[in-house]
Formats: structure tokens, sequence, C-alpha cells
């Protein structure tokens, strides 16, 4: 079910379009691998590219200069990407249920899995409601739900929490870990607090500032279920960040 | 406070000042040229029984109907050829300014004298008249679709049918209510010119044919038959589709 994942890009350039011809560099020599079934969470200071990653990797932007290859040698077009962005993206004239089966296939439709995903998330009684009537909170559960009843083989996730209060993005952070202890996936999780990417994944990818290349890789291999406020988590966090001083804001001072 | 009810009642009310205000023109004018309302609805009665308002409000509806729906669809396939194609756009712009700036009675002349006193030189000529409003419009919609739900289609690889018909065309559908209510509007009014200049039958001919017999009853209550039947398009077909576009808002 779950894809591993090859990255391997040389360079990600933007041309502005203007009079000088200027030219963005948003990545630069940045490569790692995710294996199946990992939940990997990547960090980086805003701006340093991480929206223009996932856009490669989920081939919305096919303009790269390097390579990213799934398991078996294959292409983007060949598997399935569920991808959680930073709005929901919610269609406001379908319904709750029928946003989530719209990305869904005609067997996944049949099969009811919809229904049963936005039940699990609490949505039962809000299946006919539309999007415009529903909270920031839900739309956000909704959207975890589309992405989630599709079978991703590769689930990405762009700040998917932002802007919920600590409550409700909590909510949402242990429904995300509960699907994904049933339904075990490849997870690449885009987020800059730090806290949130050690509570939520086996592993941290650490960006430099724009051109963005790996600064730091971090395993976490503290046992599930974790606990948002448990010692160990700031303990962690505290002992990255006081070896590597501006490493949140991807400038390395370790080298 | 101007409540619901109120504002209905005044609207009640100016309908029967004006219909007050026509009855005393016609009685201190000429009663054949400015006839009483009383007079006209009767004109209306009578010629609804012997059948041939209704045939003739018919073959002008007919009409309304094949050129409403051919500039409707080309209309809307062109004009989100050029809200989406930048090439497009900038090929076509300069025609589709020309083309709304010709007087609708060029159009319809012209299209006479190409394709001869024809029912296919008819529907053509009431098209081209409406079909660069059509584009106008829905360009504008296709240039404000919010891409960022296209992207939605994309990465879950919906197919390119269901991309079409439910992402995309909702959001343009606004646009194409307000196309297709101006080009009604447009459209039957050009309709009843074009019938008067080389139709033999059809609202605009018999209006012609009353004109030339100074029959002004006639000419008034066809009129009102065709405002009604208009009306009753708009109150029965598009405001309903308009509300069922708009269910989701709140």
């Amino acid at each position: 079910m779950a894809t591993g994942i090859k990255i391997n890009i040389k360079s990600k350039v933007f041309q502005t379009n203007n009079r000088k011809l200027q030219s963005h560099s948003a990545i630069s020599k940045l490569k790692f691998d995710v294996s199946k079934g990992e939940f990997c969470s990547i960090i980086g200071p805003s701006g340093c590219g991480k929206t223009t990653l996932l856009n490669l990797i989920s081939g919305l932007d096919k303009n790269l200069n390097g390579e990213i290859i799934f398991d078996q040698e294959k292409k983007v077009k060949d598997i399935r990407i569920a991808y959680m962005f930073q709005n929901p993206r919610l269609l406001p004239w379908l319904t709750v249920l029928e946003n989530v089966e719209v990305v869904l296939s005609k067997e996944q439709r049949d099969s009811g899995r919809a229904t049963e995903i936005l039940s699990i998330m609490g949505l039962k009684k809000f299946l006919g409601y539309y999007p415009g009537q529903l909270s920031g909170g839900m739309q956000r559960r909704v959207a975890l739900a589309r992405s989630y009843s599709s079978q991703p083989e590769l689930f990405l996730l762009d700040e998917p929490f932002v802007s919920l209060d600590d409550e409700m993005a909590n909510k949402l952070r242990d429904m995300l870990i509960s699907l994904w202890t049933n339904e075990p996936t490849t997870i690449i999780f885009v987020t800059h607090d730090l806290r949130e990417a050690i509570y939520l994944a086996d592993r941290i990818i650490f960006l430099s500032s724009a051109p963005s290349r790996v600064l730091l890789d971090k395993k976490i291999n503290f046992k599930r279920p974790r606990k948002l406020d448990d010692e160990k988590i700031e303990a962690f966090r505290k002992n990255i960040i006081s070896k590597n001083k501006k490493i949140l804001e991807g400038v390395n001072t370790n080298v | 406070m101007l409540t619901k009810k109120y504002l209905s009642s005044v609207k009640g009310f100016s309908f029967i000042f004006l219909f007050i205000l026509w009855e005393l023109l016609s009685n201190f004018s000429n009663p054949t040229t400015f006839p009483s309302l009383l007079v006209i609805v009767k004109t209306l009665y009578s010629e609804i029984l012997d059948g041939e308002l209704i045939f003739h409000l018919g073959i002008t509806l007919y009409r309304v109907f094949v050129s409403f729906f051919i500039a409707m669809i080309l209309g809307t396939f062109i004009g989100m050829l050029m809200g989406n194609y930048k090439k497009f756009d900038t090929f076509f712009d300069g025609w589709n300014i020309l083309f709304l700036n010709i007087p609708a009675l060029v159009l319809i002349i012209l299209s006479y004298i190409w394709f001869g006193l024809t029912e296919v030189a008819a529907i053509i000529a009431v098209s081209l008249n409406k079909i660069p409003n059509v584009i106008v419009t829905i360009r504008e919609g296709a240039k404000s679709i919010d891409k960022s739900l296209l992207q939605v289609a994309f990465v879950y690889k919906v197919s390119k049918i269901k991309k079409f018909f439910i992402f995309y065309i909702p959001q343009l559908f606004p646009y194409i209510i307000a196309a297709a209510r101006g080009g009604i509007a447009l459209i039957w009014k050009i309709v009843l010119v074009v019938e008067l200049l080389g139709r033999s039958n059809g609202v605009g001919f018999k209006i012609h044919e009353f004109f030339q017999f100074f029959d002004i009853k006639s000419i008034l209550a066809y009129t009102i038959a065709f405002v009604i039947v208009m009306i009753g398009l708009e109150l029965l077909c598009f405001k309903p589709l308009d509300n069922y576009s708009r269910r989701w808002r709140t």
C-alpha cells in the first residue's frame, strides 16, 4: 500500500517575470529518502521552499532539475497521493459527504468508506451540510477525512493545523495519528512547529532557508502513543535547539 | 420600517397607478392610437381564442430559444477558451470588441443579404448579436476561477470529465446564469426586429403587419402577451435555477 520515496532535487528555480528576468532559487541539492510507512516531518523557516517541495512531490509543479522516484521506479502519476493543504480547499457547492466522495474511486465509494471515516472524525451528523455551514476546525476534519478516505500510498500535509486553536489542533493531530496507526501509509508532514513535529513524527528533516537543503536529519524513537505535554518531547526539543541555536531559522551554526 | 409586506404593497400600488395613468391618458387622446387597457385585453382575449397569437408567439419563442442556445453554447465555449488561454484572448479580443460595437441592425441586414431571407439567416443574425456579450461575461468568470480547487482535482487524479463538471463549471455557474439572463432579454428584442425585416411569421412580423393597418390595440395585445411570457420564463426558469446554484451559500 504505502510507498517509499527517493527525492533528489538538484535545483528548483523560479523565474520571476520581471524585465530584469530575476530568478529565485528555491531548492538546491536537496536529497533525502523516506521509507515506506514512515511518518516524516519537514521543518524549515517560512519561505524556505517547503510548499514548493510538496508541490514537486505531488506533481503539481513538474518543472524541476532532478528526480523524485517512488518504490518500483514508479512516477507520480502511478501513485495514489493525498495532499492536505494549508486551507481545507473544500468545494463549497458539495456537501461534506460529497466532498469526500468526489475524490474516491467507484469501489471506494461503494464500500461506504467516506461515511465511515467521517463518522470516526465525529462528523456523522454533518454529512449533508455544506462547508460554509461548518467551523474552521470541522472543515479541516473534512479535508483530513477526504485525504485519508482516498487510501493514499503517500500522504502530504502542508501545515494543516495552522491557525486553529490549540485544543482543536491537538484533536486533529490525534485523529491523524489514529488513522495512520490503523492504516499505515507514508506521510510527509510540513510544519514550522518543532513540538508538533516531535509529537507526531518518526523522523524530522530540518531544511535550510532558501535555497533549501537538508540541515539535519533526526530520528525520533519515542514509543507511541505519545503525549504532547510529555517532558521527553520538551527535553528533545531543547536538546536540538541548544546544539544548533538557529536551526529553526534555517541556518546551520553547528558546522 | 420598510418591511417586506410594505414594499410589496408599494409595488402593487405602483402597478395600479400605472394602470390609472394609462386609462386617463387614453381617455383624453384618440382611442385608436391610445386604446384603453380594457380594449387591449379584449383584443388579446380574442386573438388567443382564434389561435393566431399562439401560433406566432410559438414561432417567435422557437427562434428565441434556438438562437439563445446557439449563442450560449458558442459564447461559453469561446469565453472559456479566452479566459483560460492568454494567447487566444489576445488574438480574439479585438474581434470581440468589433462585434460588440456593430449595431444589431447591420448584422441582421448583412445576414439576410448573405444567407438569403431564410430561417437560418434569421437565427445566425440573432446569435451573432448575442455571442460577444456572452463571451465577455464568461471570460470574466473563467479568469476568476480558483485554481487551488483544480489542484485538488489534479492531486487526487480525478477524471477529466469530473474535474470539468464538478470542479470547474460550478465556479463558472453564476457567470453563465448572468449571461443567460441578460441574453434572453436581449435576444427576444432582436428576434422581433429580425422577424419584422425578413420573416413572414412570428410576433415581429405581426407587429409589422398591424403597423401597416395602424392597428395599435393589436400591437399592444401582442406586446403584453409576449412580455408576460418572458417574465414567466424569468420567474419559472431563471430564478429557480439561480436559487439552486446558490443553495450552498449561507
